[in-house]
């Protein structure tokens, strides 16, 4: 199996105005792997997310996917190659003037031309496979609760089984059972659709959960990455703080403390 | 499995082999559009054993169709061979998620269902008329409780939407009351000059802008203008919980957004029914002068001998019922908004629609009225 990155970000700046977000950013996601990108509030994990998938032009620096150039590709390679892709946003983004199901079936709906009831019962397996109840198809986004909300999203962003899937922050402000359960989702989906995942999240247990290495966002760059216990050895304040603190010992990253 | 390419133009092969039912090629998504289902699911019938060595690319639509294939074999169940270790995990992923047999078929149509819409219509019509006199009841209330204890008038707000509504309205509302009264006195010239009775334009502008136009106008393009805004204002701030976070901080919405939005109204729309009013027979003025030869001397002299004050009063008197009506249903509606987009659009237009609405039958009740007490 070749070992070239699916995502190869080099020397990436992005900025807004004068506030410089990304300075000369580098990072590279393997085939199959489950990445977890953490950083503090503002480091920019969100606008990494977005400059990858197209969403924002940075100011500079080369973004592979899958081999191709998201900044300076045509129009028509960037469609095929964005249907390669699926983005599940914070709050699922769900279109709110359809039912779950008529979300699913929206990104088949735009880029192939399928029977609709071969739609219809494919967009139902996506919605059963996230984990949904079968009353919810019928639902609208603001008939949902968060977390239902949340995988709602998901099952459009697999939609069209994509290679690469880019979660952000799936299992904030869900409850920890069902923020569990949603992790094991993730790794159940990617090995049963051999996804390679881009999970930007803040929650640690999610991390030690489904993460495969763990890169670190802070001063701009990509501070650190690696395995969990990579991490540990990491000697910066910042990363010290986050995998050594109260909450990564709850998390069982790091041994418990010795009485 | 290689690299696989994101659209296949290569359609899926199916081939039966004795009782085997051999797929190659793609089996994926894109292959699923040009497939023929039909004619595969026919030699399915006749297969035991479902062979996919060389198919070289299954997703989940395709593992989707293989086990929908399966199910279509001698037995009701033929084998599925060949598969890859992480294919026959997917295939085992989807035949658990398949949909239940029997998926309900929706009946639409028919008389009683549309009976039964059209019932379930009125009722909610019905409903939300009641809903929106409550609400007026509820404004009225706490306009009576500000009068009460003048304290709890939120002072900057009203004059803040004294401006939104009403100063920052003059110039559409001087420009389009100006060109009435300029249409007016044209047609009306036009007409009356057949008989010689040009003069009588100055009546005819007098009246119909006074009494009618000028303020019916006015509160159309407020209801359009400022209507829209405020459920547009109140309706997102409603979808981000703002108004619930009022509430629990004890403060009142209707206090704080719609007492300040109806009692701007309730100032600015005679004032800016009066503006109306001079534009509008400024314009007939100007148009009366030019095409006529009225001289303004004249107009103003015709004017004020012939025409009653009361035609003024009764253009005046309409305003405030004009302002009350646009800005209850503005912010009744911004009330309403759920959770998603999609009504808050909707609602929008609802709220220009029924205050125009509303404006024009209350238009059509005042006449009645002043026709029945003779002014």
């Amino acid at each position: 199996m070749a070992d070239a990155p699916v995502i190869r970000v080099r020397g990436l700046v992005t900025r807004f105005g004068r506030h410089v977000v990304h300075d000369g950013l580098d990072l590279d996601v393997r085939r199959g792997e489950v990445l977890g990108v953490v950083g503090g509030s503002g480091t920019g994990k969100s606008v990494l997310l977005r400059a990858i998938v197209g969403l924002l032009r940075p100011a500079e620096g080369q973004i592979e996917v899958l081999g191709q150039s998201v900044r300076d590709t045509p129009p028509d390679a960037y469609r095929r190659l964005r249907r390669r892709w699926g983005v599940m946003f914070q709050d699922g983004a769900l279109f709110s003037s359809l039912t779950v199901r008529q979300n699913v079936e929206a990104p088949m709906r735009e880029q192939l031309d399928l029977p609709p009831d071969v739609m219809r019962t494919l967009a139902g397996i996506k919605v059963r496979m996230v984990g949904l109840p079968e009353d919810a198809q019928g639902k609208y986004p603001s008939e949902l609760s968060g977390g239902m909300r949340k995988r709602a999203g998901f099952a459009r962003a697999i939609a069209l089984d994509p290679e690469i899937v880019f979660l952000d922050e799936p299992t904030a402000g869900l409850d920890p059972i069902g923020a569990a359960a949603f992790d094991r989702l993730i790794r159940q989906l990617r090995d049963a659709l051999g996804l390679t995942v881009f999970l930007v999240t803040h929650d640690l247990d999610s991390l030690h959960a489904v993460c495969d290495r763990v890169a670190v966002l802070a001063d701009r760059r990509v501070l650190a990455i690696g395995s969990i216990a990579d991490m540990l050895d990491v000697d910066h304040p910042w990363v010290r703080e986050y995998f050594h603190g109260p909450r990564a010992r709850a998390a069982k990253i790091m041994p418990p403390e010795p009485a | 499995m290689s690299d696989t390419p994101p659209v296949s133009d290569r359609p899926c092969d199916v081939i039966l082999d004795g009782d085997r039912l051999r797929l190659a090629g793609h089996l994926t998504i894109d292959a699923l559009q040009t497939f023929d289902r039909a004619a595969a699911a026919e030699l399915a019938r006749r297969a035991v054993v479902i062979d996919i060595t060389e198919t070289d690319a299954v997703d989940t639509a395709g593992a989707w169709l293989l086990v929908a294939l399966a199910g279509q074999g001698q037995g009701g169940r033929a084998d599925i061979h060949g598969a890859s270790s992480h294919q026959s995990q997917l295939i085992d992923t989807v035949r658990a998620n398949m949909p239940p047999p029997e998926a309900g078929s929706e009946t639409t149509g028919g008389m009683n269902d549309r009976l039964a819409r059209l019932g379930g219509r009125i009722h909610g019509g019905a409903g939300a008329a009641v809903e929106l006199v409550s609400f007026l009841g509820q404004v009225v209330a706490t306009i009576g409780g500000i009068i009460l204890h003048p304290r709890r008038l939120r002072l900057t707000s009203v004059v803040h939407h004294c401006q939104e509504v009403g100063w920052n309205a003059v110039p559409i509302v001087t420009l389009m009351s100006f060109l009435i009264g300029v249409v007016l006195a044209f047609q009306g010239a036009a007409q009356l000059s057949q008989f010689g009775a040009e003069v009588f334009v100055v009546d005819l502008i007098a009246i119909s802008i006074l009494r009618e136009l000028g303020i019916l106008l006015t509160a159309i393009i407020v209801a359009g203008r400022s209507g829209s805004a405020f459920t547009a204002a109140i309706g997102s701030m409603k979808m981000r919980e703002e108004i619930d976070a009022m509430r629990t901080l004890g403060l009142d919405p209707v206090t704080i957004l719609v007492v300040p939005r109806v009692l701007a109204l309730i100032v600015m729309l005679p004032a800016l029914g009066l503006i109306a009013d001079v534009a509008g027979l400024l314009g007939g003025a100007v148009m009366a002068w030019v095409d006529l030869g009225v001289s303004p001397a004249a107009f103003q002299a015709r004017l004020v001998g012939n025409t009653d004050l009361w035609h003024f009063g009764v253009g005046m008197i309409k305003a405030p019922f004009f302002a009350l009506i646009i800005g209850i249903i503005g912010c009744y509606e911004g009330m309403k908004v759920g959770g998603n987009a999609e009504s808050l659009g909707r609602l929008t237009s609802t709220s220009v629609v029924l205050s125009i609405f509303m404006v024009i039958v209350m238009d059509a009740m005042f006449s009645i009225f002043f026709a029945v007490v003779g002014v």
